[in-house]
């Protein structure tokens, strides 16, 4: 389970994200919610570490349009 | 020292304890987690019920709120279409309607709530909505095309069924005892606005006036007002609140006073916790004793808790700043603090008249809450302030910056 990549990748389904911003409050170097009222995906590989907290903003979004993938392992 | 935690019972298999559920694996504890639910149905998400389901748009599926290989990971003991019926809370025992006792170290209770009914006799046309069966009941008698479906209750279930039930082009009275919808939660300015916006999609909503018997024995045939007034209908909606489940726990020794009462950590006793709509805890931040009816509350409060019951220390005490959305037509609402009779009100952003709107709210010089129609980054901005304990005059120069 514990890999040493980050590998996974944050995908956004926009026709189902409504940017209320509660992804940007849960991990704010991930996610951005800006003038424009669009959410922005400023990091879509984030590391291994802030995986915890960006699979918290997964479980915390409203519309459930987050979503995690696995990327193909290297080696 | 107590003995680490090795087995866990959930009872409740929705939003809070399965959040619970999941969050223990991603934090890899491996140790059994028995998850018991009263529904058939594997757990599904509610606010969809009022919304995208009822209109039809949505179906079971897509609902779910585990995809099937990501419940399957969790390898959980699985107990479904049964309800506990009792707990032994020194043994952290539960004993289900089928026989079965479930015995573990700890125990969170995460039953929920159910729907208020009216007190008169059930009969085809007359329902209420919180559960997929509840929904999958009213949009049969929505989808058959009524003359006029009433609502009883204008509070955010009744007056989201209304704006389903307007968009599939049904007619709609809503009805309710206060002065404006949605009181309890938006005060009376803002409920005021809100029912503008159902009166400009063609909702009859009449207000200060109750409903005093409901009409037709083979079939609701219609309603009478505390007014003498009837109305003629063939579909009923009652929204009139939810009651705690938690008549599985009298007699058990714990604390049920609207809801299970536990301390600042959501301790209902040692090993056992609570979570989601059937918590009832003093949250520090407030300083008053809270059961909060909100989605992302049960997420919050469901993870904590079981966190809670796990971990070797005692965590910071569960305070959080209630939140809650609420969709109708096209209008998001939201508002997050908590706001009370007499709080003064400031609009900080758009107007009321474009329906597009924030306003702050406070007292004694603080800010208590932020409510926004179709302005959700300004309800974040100033859910932080609140996070944060900003005054009024803080809160009011941001608004103005
Ligand atoms: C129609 C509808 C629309 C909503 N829309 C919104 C919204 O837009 N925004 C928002 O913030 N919130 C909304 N909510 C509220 C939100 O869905 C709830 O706050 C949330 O479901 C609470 O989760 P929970 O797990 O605490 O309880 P529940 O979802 O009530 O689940 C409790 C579960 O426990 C089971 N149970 C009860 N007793 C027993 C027993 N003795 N043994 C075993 N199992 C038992 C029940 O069958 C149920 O499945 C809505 C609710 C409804 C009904
Ligand atoms: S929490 Fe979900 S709906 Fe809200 S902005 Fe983030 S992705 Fe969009």
């Amino acid at each position: 389970m514990s890999n040493e990549s980050a590998g996974y990748k944050v995908e956004v389904n926009f026709d189902l994200c409504e940017s209320n911003a509660i992804c940007m409050d849960i991990a704010p170097e991930v996610f951005e919610v800006r003038d424009d009222d669009f959410l922005y995906v400023l990091n879509e590989t984030p590391s291994a570490e802030q995986r915890a907290t960006v699979e918290d903003a997964v479980s915390r979004c409203p519309k459930q349009a987050i979503s995690l993938v696995d990327l193909p392992s290297e080696g | 020292m107590s003995a680490p935690v090795r087995s866990l019972t959930i009872v409740g298999a929705s939003l809070a304890g399965l959040r619970a559920a999941e969050s223990l694996r991603r934090s890899e504890f491996d140790g059994r987690i028995s998850l018991i639910g009263a529904e058939p149905h594997l757990p599904y998400d509610r606010p969809p019920l009022s919304k995208q389901f009822l209109a039809g748009e949505w179906d079971h599926e897509r609902i779910s709120l585990s995809a099937p290989d990501k419940f399957d990971a969790l390898e959980l003991d699985l107990h479904l279409g049964t309800r506990a019926t009792g707990l032994d809370v020194a043994e952290r025992s539960v004993t289900l309607e089928n026989g079965t006792t479930v015995s573990s170290d700890a125990v969170l209770i995460a039953t929920g709530a159910r729907a208020r009914k009216l007190g008169v006799a059930d009969r085809p046309g007359l329902h209420v909505l919180r559960t997929l069966d509840d929904a999958i009941g009213l949009e049969a008698d929505l989808a058959a095309g009524p003359n006029r479906v009433v609502i009883v209750g204008a509070g955010f279930i009744g007056a989201e069924v209304a704006a389903t039930a307007r968009q599939r082009g049904l007619e709609v009275t809503m009805i309710d005892p206060a002065e404006a919808p949605m009181i309890r939660g938006l005060g009376v300015e803002i409920g005021l606005v809100c029912g503008e916006v159902h009166r400009e999609h063609g909702v009859d909503l009449r207000l200060n006036v109750g409903v005093s018997d409901i009409l037709g024995s083979d079939r609701v045939t219609g309603v009478i007002l505390d007014d003498g007034s009837t109305i003629e209908c063939e579909v009923v909606v009652v929204g009139i609140g939810a009651i705690p489940n938690t008549e599985w726990l009298e007699g058990s020794g714990l604390e049920l006073d609207n809801g299970v009462v536990c301390d600042q950590t959501c301790l209902a006793a040692p090993g056992i916790a609570a979570a989601g709509d059937v918590a009832r805890w003093p949250n520090q931040r407030f300083g008053e004793l809270m059961r909060v009816e909100h989605w992302d509350n049960a997420i919050d409060q469901g993870t904590y808790a079981a966190k809670r019951l796990v971990a070797a220390e005692t965590p910071e005490p569960f305070a959080p700043i209630p939140w809650f959305w609420s969709d109708q037509y096209d209008r998001k609402i939201q508002l997050a603090g908590r706001t009370k009779p007499g709080d003064e009100m400031m609009i900080v952003d758009g107007s009321i008249e474009e329906r597009r709107f924030a306003a702050i709210f406070g007292r004694d010089n603080k800010l208590t809450g932020v409510f926004g129609m179709n302005r959700p980054r300004h309800v974040m901005q100033f859910r932080r302030l609140l996070a944060d304990e900003a005054s009024w005059d803080e809160a009011i120069a941001f608004g103005q910056s």
